[in-house]
């Protein structure tokens, strides 16, 4: 026998397969690259610097927070329902399903471009709002590099869940809007909980996104306690563990006929 | 690798497949393939042919029974198995935007001990178009590509869902000679397909499913055999059935009269068309529109096909 493949191999082969195809399809590229790096300055006037003083924020912290989320949201999540549904829709999972691919094989390396362009571009917003923004150098910056960690993971596994609810390509990008608006509007993303009612933000506190925009926000500011850290954690991997569940339990490999 | 299992590479026990609606696309059939043999599993669209190959390709769990393909179960023990198999799938399943070269290079790269890219598109005359987006290919050249993929491995077992539908002529042609290097080189070929003349062209034995069951089963030979031969003629102007020698001297097992032409099923084709001949010769008769038909694998289809809708069955109140 000459070479035997290894999971590693044959994710790093589907991803640079799945890479190509990125940067051959305008529309992805505009969705994931473009919008994050440009919506997040939006904010910039929505809510006046008073404001944000008095909730104990700043401006800029706002705006990276926002940059991240909508990192998260269009250049990952949306992007990779859009990847599954399509390649469900081509008949693509079956075909690697006939192969030596393992089933979590095969979305971990579909996910990989898309996962690996999340965190650059975090990265990159990073480096922008502290040079362009005035932030304050990250008190904790381990919880932020947790919590973009879990942000990526659970993006992606979310993903493959709304594929699993979505029927066509054209579908996708109706299903993706719900935990679209949910994030932005109540995870702290376009809107800062900061200003938000404490009721309603503490219901706000058990979606998805919100543990991990507590978790980079945190990391900056610093005044997270352990504990409220370790709730997030927690709460951020239950929200990744069910969307596991969710997917070994009903993913679809084919369309429906 | 113990020998055993050289002596059935595939092994099917009253596989059933019911699907999530209640439809039973599998009825409980069984069967078994020897190593380096070629298998046809022939039928009508609908039959059960692509649901059966699915089970055995091991892309979903049966419903009932048993499959063991290389003497593992191709479901709960995936990665014993996928590595000594190949799969063509019915329809393609490529990205479109992805050329032909980067598929294959993808696919290489997740199949143990696989053959160079460049030589497995050229064992299908696809090399030339090793730079051509897969959405710019024709039906057959798809087929074709989907074909390279599944010998990329150089698999023990082969599995064909329909290799040649969409293909010309020619394309067919090659893809028979192909089928027939790869079953001199000792591959095991499970191939479907609803032409008859591939699987008399390929097969060593073949089993015909009709409505999720098999109807029959053998070498092209065996399956042929069973089956009567026909004798059809119209009748002269004045005569009628019963002017004939009585059919059962002929040896006719059965007959059917449409207007004037008759049709007589025989198992002894060249004692009843001597009888018929021999008749029309005394009476002076011409007998327009003879034809005289050995059995083939075409009419043992159509009368399997034939015989299932004669008999509406009570099953088919459940479908």
């Amino acid at each position: 026998m000459s070479t035997v493949t290894t999971p590693a191999g044959r994710m790093a082969a589907l991803a640079r397969a799945e890479l190509t195809l990125f940067g051959r399809s305008k529309a992805t590229l505009v969705s994931a690259l473009f919008v994050p790096l440009v919506v997040p300055f939006s904010v910039r006037t929505a809510f006046p610097e008073s404001d944000l003083k008095d909730a104990g924020t700043t401006l800029g912290l706002v705006m990276l927070n926002a940059a991240i989320g909508f990192s998260l949201l269009f250049a990952v999540y949306a992007a990779l329902v859009g990847v599954f549904t399509a390649r469900r829709e081509e008949l693509v999972l079956k075909r690697l399903r006939t192969g030596e691919l393992r089933d979590a094989e095969i979305l971990a390396g579909a996910a990989t471009p898309a996962v690996v362009t999340g965190l650059a571009q975090c990265l990159l917003l990073v480096a922008l709002c502290t040079a362009l923004l005035d932030i304050p150098a990250p008190k904790a910056v381990y919880l932020t590099v947790v919590g973009l960690l879990l942000g990526l993971v659970m993006c992606a596994a979310l993903a493959a869940v709304t594929a699993t609810l979505s029927r066509t390509a054209e579908s996708a990008q109706v299903t993706t809007l719900p935990l679209l608006f949910a994030s932005m509007l109540g995870s702290g993303i376009a809107v800062p909980l900061e200003v938000l009612p404490d009721r309603m933000a503490s219901v706000l506190e058990l979606l998805p996104l919100t543990p991990v925009m507590k978790l980079v926000g945190g990391g900056w500011s610093g005044d997270l306690s352990a504990g409220e850290a370790l709730g997030s954690m927690a709460l951020a991997v239950a929200w990744t563990v069910l969307a596991v569940f969710a997917v070994r339990r009903w993913f679809r490999w084919e369309p429906r006929h | 690798m113990n020998t055993d299992e050289h002596e059935h590479v595939i092994e099917v026990t009253d596989l059933r497949r019911v699907y999530g609606g209640g439809f039973e696309a599998v009825r409980g059939i069984s069967f078994s393939v020897a190593r380096g043999e070629v298998f046809a599993l022939l039928g009508t669209n609908g039959a059960g042919k692509t649901s059966t190959v699915e089970l055995l390709e091991g892309l979903a769990r049966p419903s009932g029974g048993r499959i063991r393909v290389l003497g593992h179960d191709p479901y709960a023990e995936r990665a014993a198995v996928r590595p000594r198999t190949g799969v063509m799938l019915q329809e393609g399943g490529f990205p479109s935007e992805l050329t032909v070269a980067e598929t294959a290079r993808m696919w290489a790269a997740c199949v143990s001990g696989a053959r160079p890219v460049a030589e497995a598109l050229g064992l299908v005359g696809l090399a030339r178009r090793a730079d051509v987006r897969v959405k710019q290919l024709s039906g057959g050249e798809r087929r074709r590509l989907d074909l390279a993929l599944a010998l990329l491995g150089s698999p023990e077992v082969l599995f064909l869902d329909e290799p040649s539908t969409g293909m010309d002529a020619e394309g067919r042609q090659e893809t028979w000679e192909l089928v027939r290097s790869l079953r001199e080189g000792g591959t095991t070929v499970l191939l479907t397909t609803h032409y008859l003349e591939e699987a008399e062209q390929l097969a060593d034995r073949l089993a015909i499913m009709h409505d999720g069951r098999i109807a029959a089963a053998g070498t092209p030979a065996e399956v042929t055999a069973a089956q009567p031969s026909r004798i059809s003629f119209e009748l002269p102007t004045g005569y009628f059935v019963g002017d004939l020698p009585p059919l059962g001297e002929l040896g006719v097992c059965g007959h059917e009269v449409d207007g004037r032409v008759v049709r007589l099923r025989t198992h002894e084709l060249q004692r009843t068309a001597t009888g018929v001949l021999t008749w029309a010769e005394r009476a002076r008769v011409e007998l327009r529109r003879l034809d005289v038909r050995s059995a083939s694998l075409e009419e043992a289809f159509l009368g399997i096909a034939r015989a299932a809708s004669d008999a509406p069955a009570a099953e088919k109140e459940y479908v």
